[in-house]
């Protein structure tokens, strides 16, 4: 078995702040997917968003704030998932529901050292 | 109590006390000789009592004559080792010196101690559920085989495959050091929850022993809730589970024997106390932060002992199998959280996420999406229901699916 990354990329300042029942919907669309792929037995590692704070750091100790909430993809999250192929990997990635809000996922093999 | 009924209740509550306590004095190498000592004593109570009159308090006589022959045992123990060998001093002085402590406190302890001990991860699972019974629960060999449904050799042979092991390993009756607690309990709580699914689900006949190994499952875990430093919220969790469980009971099987299904089961025979017990514990379980499978679970039941349908009902045990199953995988939730995601979702969507499942070879999957075709396709689900009757293997399994199949066809 394989492991897989998905990473999630969204324009964040984009997406509108819903309401409370709308976020409760978001939030159960996430839920029901990660749960599909559990079902499946093909979850690894759930995961975690990354929250909006952070830096950068660059050569020569230069540190840059960061990330960028103004640019288009930025990255809020990440799950890993276990199955034999890319393709497989791809398949499970479909339902992801950052679409719906114009977001993408990323999959990766991850080569394990 | 009649004295034809007082022995084999003793044997029931007392004989598990005293084994655990003299295996602790004599330490676990010795544990044949322990359950030699406990029978011997009920023996003796069953040849004096018609003769002599039931004593005042019974109980006290069995620990008396129990603490008698272990002191004897250790007396000839020792003038035997000291003949074939030189080893002197400190056996005679064991014999001298052990204390036989059967008071109330000890007793607790010894039984808690002989818990971790059983359930040490060296031991297979399965001779941990058979030693829980015998040693822990008191059963008879013969009821052990029919919890099993095997016979007396194969169970007496997993016993002593058991002993061996617990000798070899030189496993220690004692508390696991306050570190390893958490970890140690893991394994006695998964074993406590076998034993209690083995009452719960298995297809013995025996209504009844299937109900006392419950019983008797749900009475280990409170021993651990009544101790403080086993008294741990995932530890109330289980019992929380169990309880809610056990609320069913009488409901779940029909007049003949036959498994009543959930949606079908009359809830005025659900126990209301055994609820509220359940409800309890698992409010004391909701302290701490750590979430185990057990909570989840326990919260999954606990919709459950709500008969009515209702969104929200649905929507909350979805969104715990959810969290179930990325915690820990199994077949069964995968099936149940498919059958929650059709209720709270709706059956279309379900019948996809079903199709993705690699389940295909057991006959609870068949049954599932027969039940999800069901007024959308009959065709589909006649065919998934006739899949599922030739795969599974109960006569129970087959009687609910062929009222399934003749629901259908006479819609």
């Amino acid at each position: 078995m394989k492991e897989f990354l998905f990473v999630f990329r969204n324009d964040y300042s984009a997406v509108p702040v819903g309401s409370p029942e709308e976020l409760q919907a978001v939030t159960k669309s996430w839920m029901d997917w990660v749960g599909s792929i559990a079902a499946q037995n093909k979850l690894s590692d759930r995961g975690n968003r990354l929250g909006s704070e952070g830096k950068v750091v660059r050569p020569d100790n230069v540190v840059t704030d960061g990330p960028y909430t103004e640019i288009k993809e930025l990255i809020g999250g990440y799950t890993i998932v276990k199955v034999e192929t890319l393709e497989e990997a791809v398949e499970l990635a479909k339902g992801c529901p950052i679409f719906a809000v114009g977001g993408n996922v990323e999959v990766r093999y991850i080569d394990p050292m | 109590m009649e004295q034809t009924t007082l022995i084999p209740h003793l044997f029931r509550t007392e004989y598990r006390k005293i084994t655990a306590v003299l295996v602790k004095a004599f330490g676990i190498e010795h544990i044949e000789i322990a359950e030699d000592i406990a029978s011997d004593t009920f023996l003796h109570a069953s040849e004096t009592w018609p003769f002599k009159g039931v004593p005042e308090n019974p109980a006290a006589w069995l620990y008396t004559v129990a603490k008698n022959k272990a002191k004897d045992h250790l007396k000839r123990d020792t003038l035997f080792n000291q003949k074939i060998s030189r080893q002197l001093g400190s056996l005679t002085q064991v014999a001298e010196e052990i204390e036989i402590d059967l008071s109330e406190k000890n007793i607790a302890d010894s039984q808690l101690q002989m818990m971790f001990a059983i359930c040490h991860p060296a031991i297979p699972a399965e001779a941990q559920i058979g030693l829980s019974l015998r040693i822990l629960c008191g059963f008879g060999i013969n009821e052990i085989a029919a919890a099993f449904l095997t016979n007396k050799e194969t169970i007496n042979k997993r016993l002593f495959r058991a002993k061996e092991k617990l000798r070899s390993e030189q496993v220690k009756i004692e508390f696991p050091a306050e570190t390893e607690i958490d970890k140690r309990l893991e394994t006695v709580l998964t074993t406590l929850y076998l034993l209690f699914n083995e009452g719960y689900y298995s297809s013995g006949r025996d209504v009844s022993l299937r109900k006392d190994v419950c019983v008797e499952a749900m009475r280990l875990t409170h021993l651990l809730i009544e101790n403080k430093t086993t008294n741990k919220p995932f530890v109330n969790a289980l019992l929380a589970l169990m309880c809610f469980h056990a609320s069913r009971f009488e409901a779940r099987t029909g007049k003949n024997g036959e498994t009543v299904l959930y949606q079908d089961q009359n809830e005025a025979l659900w126990d209301d106390a055994l609820i509220k017990k359940g409800a309890y514990f698992l409010k004391q379980a909701s302290q701490g932060n750590k979430l185990t499978k057990y909570h989840l679970e326990a919260g999954i039941a606990y919709w459950h002992t709500i008969k009515k349908d209702t969104a929200e009902k649905w929507e909350t045990i979805l969104q715990l199998y959810n969290r179930l199953l990325q915690l820990e995988y199994s077949p069964i939730a995968a099936l149940n959280r498919t059958y929650a995601l059709a209720k709270a979702n709706g059956k279309p969507v379900a019948i996809i996420e079903a199709e993705k499942l690699d389940i295909k070879g057991n006959h609870l999957y068949h049954s599932l999406l027969g039940e999800l075709y069901t007024g959308i396709d009959s065709v589909m689900a006649l065919a998934h229901l006739q899949t599922a009757l030739t795969m599974s293997g109960s006569k129970a399994d087959k009687g609910i699916i062929e009222k399934k199949i003749a629901a259908i066809n006479t819609d």
